[in-house]
Formats: structure tokens, C-alpha cells, sequence
């Protein structure tokens, strides 16, 4: 009796020190679920989440303060894989989410352009180059296609244009879709 | 005897070989329109060197490879260029793409052109004497030559690749039949820049003829003739060295990193026209073969319509639907004839119901992994097809779908006839267009967060700024409560100095 008290208080003992040395040990600096949440979310930084910023939402959906059906430009897809990893049911878009587009660049009309500025200004990745009362212009590869430079521009010369379909960005089609589609 | 060690599975599809293989091949004669892709091989799209209105001589440049993943595209004859715009090309998406339009003035006139002593060059002027001369694999992948001989050692072994093992196909066994010397003159050159210890030729050995002719050809060179049993897909790369090495080169990685350079009999030709005669590549050997009046072989100008080229042998028989470019394994089905022919086109088939009947409907896997046993590369197909029916890409990249070369023996083995390759292309082009999302998202994530912290920088310096400006106006208001005009008169000249834009602190 005395011998099997002895050798239990020894194990929890002993368990208790390995459990408390691992956790000082392998402590984990900052929220990697915010990170991983982030990692999934396409980095539009385009703000129709209502949160100023992918990582701000990642950090509401870690925090179960946001839904995870508020990013359009993630699409479906990006629903499914959050609910994947959060553990979550798949949640379809809400009424009140934009609608999904296709992706797309901005491109500035620059006969129009006055030089103002207010669009380097707004774009969350420096992706506008230019100087003031100087033509601005969109480098193409940088650029999200988030909108956000569309409403300051005073005289309205930026467009959002679709990315078109080339042999380079092509891919090729499930076969189920084909066969769905000759049905 | 050298031994065999046979690679996994295989299969022994109708060969159709003798319908082309018969008759010698012919000189294609001059289309009336040249159509040439600037992108006609694996890597960079070339640029063009010339305008749309310039004259152009067979041979001259008029397409200059971008980087070392690239190659030169040359005029396959005298004309005008007409224009520089999008065309459709050979491609499973039908999209158009750049080419250069040439318009033939018929008179066949050669740029100036001399032979090279490639053994006077160094390896690295070799190199850039093959990108600039436009060659590149000619078995169908169009691996830029220069880059795959681009090697730090030497190789143990090189390897050249005349199993053809594709039905229909006839290309290599006439062009070993008719130019055996020429290709063993084209060997010697890549021997000369891989350095090998030994030099192994594999041919099929549904090919006599061929192996007569290089046999013969490669006596007293130490090239080594070695016979392969006919087995489809025996002329892929990976299988013809495990066939004749018995090494299998790594997953994921190339043949080069187990000692092995492994080249084309028809890119060894390409090789040997260019250094030995100075001629680039502007025409290769195509076999028109199928449902037309007399299937051949044509030496074509590059650039050559389909439809011209079907011309040439006859024209098609009725009951024709379309055409496949390639074999029927691997294959590309078109419909359009006006696409043009480029440096990896090998074969042209016409096909009608009866050569090739539709394929009845898929239905349902039964898991009987027949598809396993025949697979060359020793993957698991009926797991890959499920993973990427169910887009699990993940899963399907550990089953390493990457190194599934499409060879088709799955689907053509399978009794519920599920096109299973088409649903590895599939995940293969989602795979490959998701880590390039990803990539995308990530330089968007780093200079969002650049931005942001730039911002943050320029808030806090202008805060230092306006700190510091007003330290050094109560400064100067203390002192002036003091009694010493010069240290005042120091203090107003240095508020001054600092604060000149902002009117309220330089009134005081």
C-alpha cells in the first residue's frame, strides 16, 4: 500500500517536472494560428473584410471575432481551407459580402493623370510608382487588384482591367467539368 | 552482351509503324505561309530581332533566345516577314500566341554560313554556338540542348535516345536508316562536351533497318548499338537509361545527378547540321501518317501549316475528324489545321472513327490496379486519380504525381476506360498555378508590411521632428529671461534654423 503510494507520488512528481521543463522550454513566442490563418488569406489587402488588412483579419478570425466567410477574393476556396484548419463547418458567403470577381490589375490612364498622388498614397502594397504633378503608373506584377486606389482618384482615371487568359496562366480543366458540361 | 534491367510494366499497344516507315522520306516542299511561335521551346519566350516588313535569308536570326533557359528561332527560308502578332499555335488551350509570319519569296537563298571544328572551341563557345544555332531536344520536350549540357563534370554515361516507342511515330527510323552517319557525326559533338565514359545508343529492336545502318555507322567509334525490346514507353528518358544503365535517376531531379546525359538521335542530327555545316535548326523530320492517301516521311520547314503538310501526302481520306500532333499515347488532339508545325512536332496523324473509335464513357474505378502494374514510373495511379478527383493536391504531391510523365498506359490499360492522365494534368496545373498564388501572396504580404512600416517610420520622424522643434523653442524662450546677448542672439539664430517653415515658432 505504502510502496504503490510512494511509486505514484514519485511519477506524478517526476511527469510534473518533464511537463513543466517542455513548457519553458518549447514555449511558442507570438500566435501561430493568426500566422497560419494569414498564410491562407490571399494578401489582397484589400480591406472588404471591413478589417484594415489581411493580417488584422487573421487576427479577428483567431480571436472568434470575425466569420470566416468575409474575404472574397479568397473565393470558396479560401472558406474551405480556413474551416479546414480552424476545424470549423464550411460556411457559404454572406448578403452583405461584395460579390466574387475575376482577378484583375489597375491600370491608370495616364493622358488623365494629374499627378496627385492620393493613389500612391492608398495602395497597401507601393505597388503605384510616381511623384507629385508627375504621371503615376501601376506596376503590373506588384499589384493586388484590391480597388483601393479607384475611389481617391480626383479624376477618375483608374480602371480595373481582368487579367487576361494566355497559354501561361492557362490550366487545365478537371475532367468531371468536361464531362458535366457535354451532359 | 550488355544486361537489361526492363523498368517497371509497359504495355504493347498496335505499332502502326509500317504505314510510314516504308517509304524514304521527302524534301516538304515550300509552304505558302511560314508561321513561326516564338515560343517553341521549354523555358523563355524568344525576342524578336526583326520588323515586320524586313527581308530575311534561310538561316538568318530573327528571333534571339532571352537567358539561359531559351533558344534562337532562324527563318526556314528566304521571304519578307509580314508581320509579328498572335496566332494560334499547338497548344491544349487553343489560345493564340506571338509568332512571326513569313512570307516565302520562293528563291531559297542561305544567309552566309560556314562549318565550326568544334574541338578547337571551348566548351562554353559550344554552348552558346547551340542556343544561338536553336537547338533543342527533339523528342518532345524541347529542352534547350545548350542547357542540358551545360554540366560541371563530366558524365559517366551518354545516352541516345532511339527507342521511339510511340506508335504511328516513324521520325527516328528513317532519319537513322537515311542520315546514320550524319547522327554519329552529331554524337560526337555531344560527346565531345559531356566527356562520357561510354556512349550508348538504344534502339528498339522493332527498327532493323536503323540498327543495321548504325551499327555500321558507329563502327570503330566506341558508340555502343544496343538493342531494346519493343515496349511502350521505353523512350522515356528516365526509362531508356534505367533499360540501359540500370541506374534510376532520383525522384524530382534530373539524369545528370546519377552521371547520365541522355539526348535525342534527331537532336545529335540537329547537332551535327549546325556545327558541321552551319545550318540552324529550321527544319526538322515529321511523319504524316493516319487516314490520308500516302503516309510519309517529310524533311519541313518549321512553320509549316498542318493542313500544307497533310497536302503533301496526299491529303486525307473521307471519314476524317481531325488530327492528333504526336503519337496517340501522348499525343495533342487539334482540330484546327492551320496551326503551324514547330521544333517538337514528331508526328501529324489524320484520324478517322475507324483508327481511333471514341472512347466509350468512364465508369466508376473498380481498384483493380492493373494501372499500378503497367506504370513505368512505379507510382500508384488508381490513388493519384482518386486524390485528384477529390482535389486533394497535397496528397496527391506525397503519392509524387510529379513524377508521372504522362505516358497514358494507365488509361490505356484501364477497364472502366477513366481518362486518369487528363485528371493528372489536372492536378499537375492546379498544383503548379497555386504555388504561384502563393508566391504572388507572399511578396504582396512582405511589402504590405513594408508599407506599414514605413509608415510607421515617417509618423514617428515627423514626431521627432516637431518634438525637437519645440524643445528648442521653450530653450530659447528660457534664455531670453537670462541676461546674455549673444547666447539670445545664438538661441534665435539656431530656432530659426530649425523651425524656418513653420511661421508660428519664428515669430517669437
Amino acid at each position: 500500500m505504502l510502496i504503490a503510494l510512494l511509486v505514484m507520488s514519485v511519477l506524478a512528481l517526476l511527469l510534473g517536472a518533464v511537463l513543466g521543463f517542455s513548457a519553458i522550454k518549447f514555449h511558442v513566442e507570438g500566435n501561430p494560428l493568426v500566422d497560419k490563418i494569414d498564410a491562407i488569406l490571399p494578401q489582397t489587402q484589400c480591406g472588404q473584410c471591413s478589417f484594415p488588412g489581411c493580417k488584422p483579419y487573421a487576427t479577428a478570425i483567431a480571436a472568434g471575432e470575425a466569420e470566416i466567410n468575409r474575404c472574397p477574393p479568397g473565393g470558396e476556396e479560401g472558406i474551405q481551407k480556413l474551416a479546414e484548419l480552424l476545424g470549423r463547418d464550411f460556411v457559404p458567403f454572406g448578403e452583405d459580402t461584395a460579390a466574387q470577381k475575376p482577378k484583375s490589375v489597375a491600370v491608370i490612364d495616364e493622358n488623365t493623370c494629374i499627378g496627385c498622388t492620393l493613389c500612391i498614397q492608398a495602395c497597401p502594397v507601393d505597388a503605384i510608382s510616381g511623384a507629385a504633378k508627375q504621371m503615376h503608373t501601376i506596376i503590373e506584377i506588384e499589384c493586388t487588384g484590391c480597388e483601393l486606389c479607384v475611389p481617391p482618384c480626383p479624376v477618375d482615371c483608374i480602371t480595373m482591367a481582368p487579367l487576361p487568359q494566355t497559354i501561361q496562366n492557362w490550366k487545365w480543366q478537371s475532367p468531371v467539368h468536361i464531362l458535366a458540361v457535354s451532359k | 552482351m550488355r544486361p537489361l534491367s526492363i523498368f517497371n510494366g509497359g504495355i504493347h499497344p498496335d505499332e502502326h509503324k509500317l504505314e510510314s516507315s516504308v517509304k524514304p522520306s521527302a524534301l516538304a516542299p515550300l509552304p505558302k505561309q511560314l508561321i513561326l511561335p516564338l515560343q517553341q521551346h521549354l523555358g523563355a519566350k524568344a525576342k524578336p530581332v526583326v520588323q515586320a516588313g524586313d527581308k530575311v535569308l534561310k538561316g538568318q536570326l530573327i528571333a534571339q533566345a532571352e537567358g539561359m533557359m531559351s533558344a534562337a528561332i532562324h527563318a526556314p527560308t528566304s521571304g519578307k516577314i509580314l508581320s509579328i502578332g498572335l496566332h494560334p499555335v499547338i497548344h491544349p488551350s487553343g489560345l493564340p500566341e506571338s509568332c512571326i509570319i513569313l512570307q516565302p519569296d520562293g528563291e531559297e537563298r542561305w544567309i552566309e554560313h560556314t562549318a565550326v571544328d568544334f574541338r578547337s572551341l571551348p566548351r562554353a563557345e559550344l554552348l552558346n554556338k547551340l542556343r544561338d544555332g536553336g537547338i533543342v531536344g527533339l523528342g518532345g520536350a524541347t529542352f534547350p540542348t545548350h542547357a542540358k549540357f551545360n554540366i560541371k563534370q563530366d558524365v559517366q554515361t551518354l545516352v541516345l535516345n532511339g527507342a521511339e516507342c510511340e506508335p504511328w511515330i516513324t521520325t527516328d527510323d528513317r532519319l537513322m536508316r537515311e542520315h546514320a552517319s550524319g547522327i554519329v557525326q552529331g554524337i560526337e559533338i555531344l560527346r565531345y562536351m559531356a566527356g562520357p565514359v561510354e556512349t550508348l545508343i538504344g534502339i528498339e529492336d522493332n527498327k532493323p533497318q536503323a540498327i543495321a545502318a548504325l551499327q555500321q555507322a558507329c563502327a570503330g567509334t566506341g558508340i555502343e548499338v544496343i538493342v531494346v525490346p519493343t515496349l511502350y514507353p521505353s523512350g522515356g528518358e528516365k526509362q531508356l537509361i534505367k533499360i540501359l544503365t540500370g541506374k534510376e535517376v532520383p525522384s524530382g531531379s534530373y539524369p545528370y545527378t546519377i552521371g547520365v546525359a541522355c539526348s535525342n538521335v534527331a537532336t545529335a542530327y540537329a547537332a551535327h547540321r549546325l556545327i558541321n555545316h552551319g545550318e540552324p535548326m529550321i527544319s526538322r523530320m515529321i511523319t504524316v501518317t493516319g487516314n490520308v492517301k500516302s503516309p510519309q516521311n517529310f524533311e519541313v520547314l518549321l512553320g509549316t501549316p498542318i493542313e500544307e503538310l497533310i497536302q503533301f501526302a496526299g491529303g486525307t481520306l473521307p471519314d476524317s475528324n481531325g488530327y492528333i500532333v504526336g503519337g496517340p499515347m501522348m499525343g495533342l488532339e487539334v482540330s484546327n489545321a492551320q496551326l503551324p508545325v514547330v521544333k517538337g512536332t514528331n508526328c501529324i496523324i489524320v484520324k478517322s472513327s475507324t483508327l481511333f473509335p471514341a472512347a466509350p464513357s468512364a465508369q466508376p474505378c473498380i481498384r483493380c490496379t492493373r494501372c499500378a502494374e503497367v506504370c513505368p514510373a512505379e507510382l500508384q495511379p488508381q490513388e493519384l486519380y482518386w486524390f485528384a478527383k477529390a482535389k486533394n493536391l497535397g496528397k496527391a504531391q506525397t503519392y509524387h504525381l510529379f513524377d508521372c510523365i504522362e505516358c497514358g498506359a494507365c488509361s490505356y490499360v484501364c477497364p472502366s476506360n477513366i481518362p486518369l492522365v487528363q485528371y493528372y494534368r489536372f492536378a499537375k496545373s492546379e498544383i503548379r498555378a497555386n504555388e504561384k498564388d502563393k508566391e504572388a501572396s507572399n511578396l504582396a504580404r512582405e511589402r504590405h508590411e513594408f508599407h506599414l512600416l514605413r509608415i510607421e517610420r515617417e509618423k514617428r520622424e515627423k514626431a521627432e521632428k516637431l518634438a525637437q522643434k519645440e524643445k528648442a523653442a521653450r530653450e530659447a524662450k528660457t534664455a531670453a529671461g537670462g541676461t546674455d546677448a549673444s547666447a539670445i542672439d545664438a538661441l534665435r539664430e539656431q530656432v530659426r534654423e530649425t523651425a524656418r517653415p513653420d511661421s508660428e515658432l519664428t515669430k517669437e
